[in-house]
């Protein structure tokens, strides 16, 4: 098994309570302005820390979590990777979610964070069950697609493609993609706009 | 077998199937910009892999040039570091540039078409999540973040599952005073902000084959708000009419031959669809955001909705959407003051738009203490608006007449709302803080209802100014 093989991910919680948190309520564009990714595990929901000084990311308890336990749709909106940059630099390792924005989830699988979906009703009893016993481990199983806390076992999905690259340490495509070779251009080659008609 | 446009450009593009299940797709149009790039370029210097196919490639500046004063080096200087950067980018790795001196500079997703280097039964990729704007012309464009921008850099490919297909129809006729910005705001608001998460949506029926390309575009910019990653319209007579002499279009007799292939892309009619969603067109309203993502829209004429009407989940979401714009629930939105107006964006600054925000302008005074800004899409467009004569329009009407940029769309230069300031914006997100104060507070809307709150101060319904 190599290195970057994301089979299980075990750490602490933090839930992130509501549905819809989009990337911009992650990390605001003025962080955007760098050529680099450096610091921006600093930025991760600034704007929402300031406006509530209770916000889950301001709290002693939670220092240190690696499972994030998210509501609906969340990472829906901008395509921008420093949103699970920032997280990831912050030491979120997984997310657990009720279902993510599709192109955050494209991202978090690129920098080999899994995003498992479960049930609203699950969703609703992890941050409650993270929030009593911040300092119980929750384990994210990518390869049985299931979520463990405590004694509870809740069923959980990643689609297969996330899921395999994920279990095999190839959420990295770039060298897959280029094992394909010269069938790259020679499937351009076919396409009669790249040959200008 | 019957097939859609999805099925024929995916399979045409299919590299191979890789080992995770996925399948290696190639990317015909690369379009980058200088937000979610400069890391994609470092990590190839890394690899030490060159550009797979520069001539895939194109660049442009959009997220953080200023729209005043742009001589170099810009006043801002990180700002002016990430210009550097790609310019520097492009010009090592052979990608043609569209910089400020090009006189084609602009937003991606407004100088893309434009040029004619969208075009149908492509696939289209962009570090950015309105890049399904490009399917208006009958392409397979979606976002991307940076490591897949590293990925089509470095091998024109990218490892993708296959969305389902969710064909939305929007029947009957559109009222006047009702544009595509309604039209798409009616269906997320009717299928919801995640209802299209693992879908492309095909657009479809009488309202859209009556749509001008222009008015496509805007329609399909917005599938990402409404959670589908990928929108487009199959390619008809409107598409080849467009694209017939733009700059990268195919010329002469190759043009005919794209025709060919072009309509050989398209949906048959028999083509099968996961479901199939439908609206009545002749019943959509110019439509307003009241809340903090673009699903918690209402017609100009309704009131605020309740919490307590909500499906159970959303019910938070509207209690902070009403919290965060200070509205009440059961107010009506016409009337809500406005501090600032926004006309620009990739989903709504086209020639088309700023001809009808003009048109509403004309002879009017932007409200006392309204500041009014419009932000053409490209440098084209701002010579065909000039050239008609419509930034004196707009500056007789007391609206500033800007340089092309995302501007106030995401408020990564200087043009950015402050404190709780009330902006009527014709962009494509209300999200909390988007227009660069944290406080501050956004309303979608069409071009004309923007141009009618700037007068007036106010959501006001434009259709009683066209009486």
């Amino acid at each position: 098994m190599s290195d970057s093989a994301r089979r299980q991910v075990v750490g602490r919680g933090i839930p992130i309570p509501g549905n819809d948190i989009d990337t911009d309520r992650i990390i605001p564009a003025r962080f955007l302005k760098t050529v680099t990714n450096e610091g921006l595990g600093l930025h991760a929901f600034e704007d929402a820390r300031k406006h509530d000084p209770e916000h889950p990311f301001n709290q002693k308890a939670y220092e240190g979590a690696a499972v994030l336990v998210a509501g609906m749709n969340f990472g829906c909106g901008s395509s921008r990777e420093h949103a699970p940059e920032s997280l990831k630099q912050w030491g979120i390792k997984a997310i657990v979610g009720g279902s993510f924005g599709e192109i955050f989830f494209g991202n978090c699988t690129m920098l080999g964070i899994p995003c498992l979906s479960i049930s609203q009703e699950d969703v609703l009893w992890l941050q409650r069950a993270v929030g009593r016993d911040p300092r119980q481990a929750v384990t994210v199983d990518v390869e049985r697609q299931e979520v463990r806390f405590g004694d509870r076992v809740i069923p959980a999905r990643v689609p297969d493609g996330a899921r395999n690259q994920l279990v095999s340490g190839s959420w990295n495509a770039t060298g897959v993609l280029l094992d394909a070779g010269p069938a790259i251009e020679a499937t351009a080659g076919r396409l009669p706009y790249v040959k200008g008609f | 077998m019957a097939s859609s446009l999805l099925d024929r450009v995916w399979d045409a593009h299919t590299v191979r199937t890789l080992p995770s299940g996925q399948t290696q797709l190639l990317i015909g149009l690369h379009l980058i910009h200088e937000v979610t790039s400069p890391q994609a370029f470092q990590a190839l210097r890394e690899l030490q892999v060159p550009v797979r196919m520069p001539g895939r490639t194109f660049a442009t500046l959009d997220h953080i040039i200023p729209t005043t004063a742009q001589q170099r080096p810009f006043a801002d200087e990180v700002a002016e570091e990430m210009a550097v950067h790609l310019t520097r980018n492009a010009q090592a790795s052979g990608v043609p540039f569209f910089g400020l001196d090009s006189g084609r500079q602009g937003i991606v997703h407004v100088i893309g078409p434009e040029l004619g280097l969208t075009q149908p039964g492509m696939t289209i990729a962009c570090g950015d999540s309105h890049t399904a704007t490009h399917g208006a012309v009958g392409a397979v464009a979606f976002g991307i973040g940076t490591s897949q921008v590293r990925d089509v850099l470095a091998t024109q490919c990218l490892a993708m599952a296959k969305p389902k297909l969710r064909q939305v129809r929007v029947d009957g006729a559109l009222s006047k005073g009702v544009y595509a910005k309604d039209v798409i705001l009616a269906i997320i608001r009717a299928l919801g902000v995640q209802g299209g998460v693992g879908y492309a949506y095909e657009y479809a029926g009488p309202v859209i084959d009556r749509m001008t390309m222009e008015e496509r575009l805007t329609l399909c910019n917005m599938s990402i708000e409404g959670g589908a990653r990928f929108g487009y319209v199959n390619p008809d007579q409107i598409t080849f009419d467009y694209l017939r002499g733009r700059p990268y279009a195919p010329q002469g007799d190759a043009f005919d031959r794209a025709v060919t292939w072009w309509k050989g892309m398209a949906s048959d009619a028999t083509a099968a669809y996961d479901d199939v969603k439908r609206l009545d067109g002749s019943a959509i309203p110019p439509m307003v955001t009241w809340g903090i993502n673009p699903g918690q829209s209402v017609g100009v004429g309704e009131r605020i909705p309740s919490p307590e009407s909500a499906p159970e989940p959303e019910r938070a979401t509207y209690r902070e959407g009403l919290a965060h714009m200070g509205f009440e629930a059961g107010q009506p939105i016409a009337g809500a003051k406005i501090d600032v107006v926004f006309i620009g964006s990739c989903t709504n600054s086209r020639i088309s738009d700023l001809r009808v925000a003009a048109a509403v302008a004309k002879g009017n005074r932007v409200a006392k203490g309204v500041r009014a800004l419009v932000v053409p899409g490209s440098q084209q467009v701002a010579q065909a608006a000039e050239a008609e004569g419509l930034h004196e329009t707009f500056r007789a009407a007391g609206f500033e007449w800007r340089n092309a940029g995302c501007s106030m769309c995401l408020g990564m230069n200087d043009d950015k709302l402050r404190g709780r300031e009330m902006s009527a914006s014709t962009s494509n997100r209300n999200f909390i803080g988007r227009q660069g104060s944290p406080t501050g507070r956004t309303l979608l809307m069409s071009p004309a209802m923007a141009a009618a709150a700037a007068l007036n101060g106010a959501v006001t319904d434009v259709r009683e100014m066209m009486r």
